[in-house]
């Protein structure tokens, strides 16, 4: 009899917990849902034939399969040169900030009894943290170097990240001095510890910067709109003039025709999804390394 | 006078060997001053009656706190303030709360698959541009042939103007920004909840506490420190209504909800090149912020022992 009432009162308490776990399950689909379904529409709406779109008919899946509006976007040689702007600057600016970094954080990862200078160094850099010129200082500083439409004013006042030079020192400073001594001992100068041995050890918060600054790179777009002229933005200004304006004005007749003949909403959807496809490529390292990345720089306890 | 020699000769011994040190620093430091410190030698424009015409900084003259009186004498600024505010702290706390419901419910979920399909389409749209998202934005949420509002009209309510009726503006750029970084913010609460000793868990069972006591006498004093030090640190944050989102949502229609003090210096500063006043209202604001983002750094080094460096 006993047995029973215990067998009852768990069945009871499962079927409670099945019902929490249920609910819990629901919400976190319907939570990954709200941020799958918008982008998830746009890449139907791009595939779409301009008439299903007119007719709000797209919803889940593409209606009328097309790829008339990838042809239309493939064709537009501003769309190509916007591109060739971006993987210019983010190929510079990769291997320019990345040198500038490790250089930067492998001195300020030494002890103050290592590096006798280390606070001041450090104050100079966390002083840009807290403190900056703001909007006209800064358009008008590249404007008196001379830099405006030129790539340099993408690539270099981007060059030194404090958040990354940050992941930097404190995963240097984890690695042991014994590795240090040790090479010190056969006569090797920082200079070569530096790139023989924290470099190589450093690898997995290395490919984090790097994806951070390929991100921070490609969705950039204010710089672009203020410091280039229209016919060289980066790819996510020129989106922007896309996607907000309207403006179909600059277009030829008969390409404004043939505009007209799709659905702009579709062209509009697929530059859209032109322009997340290389954020999309490398999503999946991203997420292997930025949870480290956040958890290291963000909150060190 | 032996002594002073001998500590000289240390100070230059040990100056020598860091020389390495002082050479690995430069490029980084000049980029730096350059581009953060030749700014801060800028930001005297907001007391000059400042003329791109006249050259330099130097030979353009002073006019006292001329340009603080322009911008306060503007008839709009009050709101600019009050929206910028209002935007930006009803970020924080939604966010804030959100990604702890969010970090709690991923904790209590036991299917590991799911848990990380989830995170997987959570975290993605922090990556994704605010000029894709607001793009996606404007196409679902649009009055006349938006998919949100064909929803609601086919269930029988009226369309609404998500991005143009002041009475909501405010409340869909937090509920976008919320939309596009609870997944990411979530991120640090939940590396707070896996590193709470599981022991606590066990004993807690042994003393029969069901899951919410668990999570309510162990989990969240668990996650209490950083949760107070994330609120802390986002008090810097409380100018910061996010430019990249509202200046690509915003429209002359919603100037009255959705205008914040970084649109406004764009405005003043780049369309109509009043570099003076703009200049002036990016100071006021760099001020504000920097106050209390020293306060909150000296507050979470004090009581938490938090440094960034």
């Amino acid at each position: 009899m006993k047995e029973i009432i215990r067998t009852n009162r768990n069945a009871k308490k499962i079927k409670h917990f099945r019902l929490t776990d249920f609910t819990i399950i629901l919400v976190l689909i319907l939570l990954g849902l709200i941020c799958l379904l918008p982008f998830w529409y746009e890449i139907c709406v791009s595939f779409s034939s301009s008439k299903a779109v007119k007719a709000k008919e797209v919803f889940l899946m593409p209606v009328d399969l097309s790829l008339q509006a990838y042809q239309y976007v493939i064709n537009r040689i501003p769309f190509w040169d916007s591109l060739l702007v971006t993987v210019k600057r983010v190929g510079l600016c990769l291997p320019i900030s990345l040198f500038m970094m490790i250089t930067a954080a492998y001195p300020l990862s030494k002890g103050k009894d290592k590096f006798s200078c280390r606070t001041p160094y450090v104050w100079f850099y966390f002083i840009t943290m807290l403190f900056n010129g703001g909007m006209i200082p800064s358009y008008l500083l590249i404007v008196q170097l001379g830099l405006l439409d030129s790539i340099w004013a993408l690539v270099l006042p981007a060059s030194v990240n404090i958040f990354n030079l940050l992941l930097l020192l404190s995963f240097f400073r984890n690695i042991p001095t014994a590795l240090e001594e040790a090479a010190r001992l056969d006569g090797a100068g920082h200079w070569s510890i530096l790139w023989r041995i924290y470099v190589p050890m450093s690898l997995p918060v290395l490919a984090t910067v790097t994806l951070f600054t390929l991100v921070a790179n490609w969705n950039s777009w204010f710089d672009g709109m203020i410091f280039m002229k229209s016919n060289h933005y980066p790819l996510q200004t020129y989106l922007r003039t896309i996607i907000f304006s309207y403006d179909f004005g600059n277009l030829s007749v008969s390409e404004q025709k043939k505009l007209a003949e799709m659905s702009s909403e579709s062209v509009k959807a697929a530059q859209m999804v032109i322009g997340a496809i290389p954020i999309l490529a490398i999503y999946p390292f991203l997420q292997k390394y930025f949870v480290t990345g956040i958890t290291l720089g963000g909150v060190k306890e | 006078m032996k002594r002073i020699r001998k500590t000289n000769k240390n100070k230059i011994a040990v100056f020598k060997k860091e020389i390495p040190f002082h050479v690995m620093l430069l490029p980084s430091v000049i980029m730096v001053f350059i581009f953060s410190y030749i700014p801060l030698y800028g930001l005297l424009i907001a007391f000059k009656d400042y003329n791109p015409a006249r050259g330099l900084l130097r030979s353009n003259p002073w006019c006292g706190f001329d340009n603080f009186k322009y911008i306060f004498s503007l008839p709009t600024i009050d709101r600019v303030f009050y929206n910028t505010v209002i935007i930006a702290v009803g970020k924080i706390i939604a966010g804030t709360m959100v990604a702890i419901i969010v970090a709690l419910l991923l904790n209590e979920c036991r299917i590991s698959w799911l848990k990380r399909g989830v995170q997987t389409l959570i975290y993605f749209l922090y990556f994704i541009s605010w000029i894709i998202l607001a793009g996606i934005m404007q196409d679902i949420l649009s009055p006349s042939n938006g998919i949100i509002n064909h929803m609601i009209t086919m269930l029988g309510g009226e369309s609404v103007y998500f991005l143009g009726d002041n009475g909501i503006f405010k409340g869909t750029m937090i509920t976008s920004e919320v939309w596009r970084s609870f997944g990411y913010n979530s991120v640090v609460y939940l590396a707070a909840i896996t590193s709470i000793d599981p022991t606590l868990y066990e004993a807690a069972s042994i003393d029969g506490a069901g899951r919410w006591k668990k999570i309510w006498h162990i989990t969240l004093p668990g996650m209490a420190t950083i949760i107070i030090l994330m609120c802390v640190l986002n008090l810097g944050n409380v100018l910061n209504a996010g430019f990249d989102q509202i200046f690509n949502l915003y429209s002359v229609q919603t100037y009255e909800s959705g205008d914040i003090i970084d649109t406004l210096v764009y405005r003043i500063g780049l369309q109509q090149a009043k570099f003076g006043p703009s200049t002036a209202v990016g100071l006021l604001k760099s001020v504000i912020s920097f106050t209390l983002i020293s306060f909150a750094y000296l507050f979470a080094w004090k009581k938490y022992d938090y440094k960034i460096f």
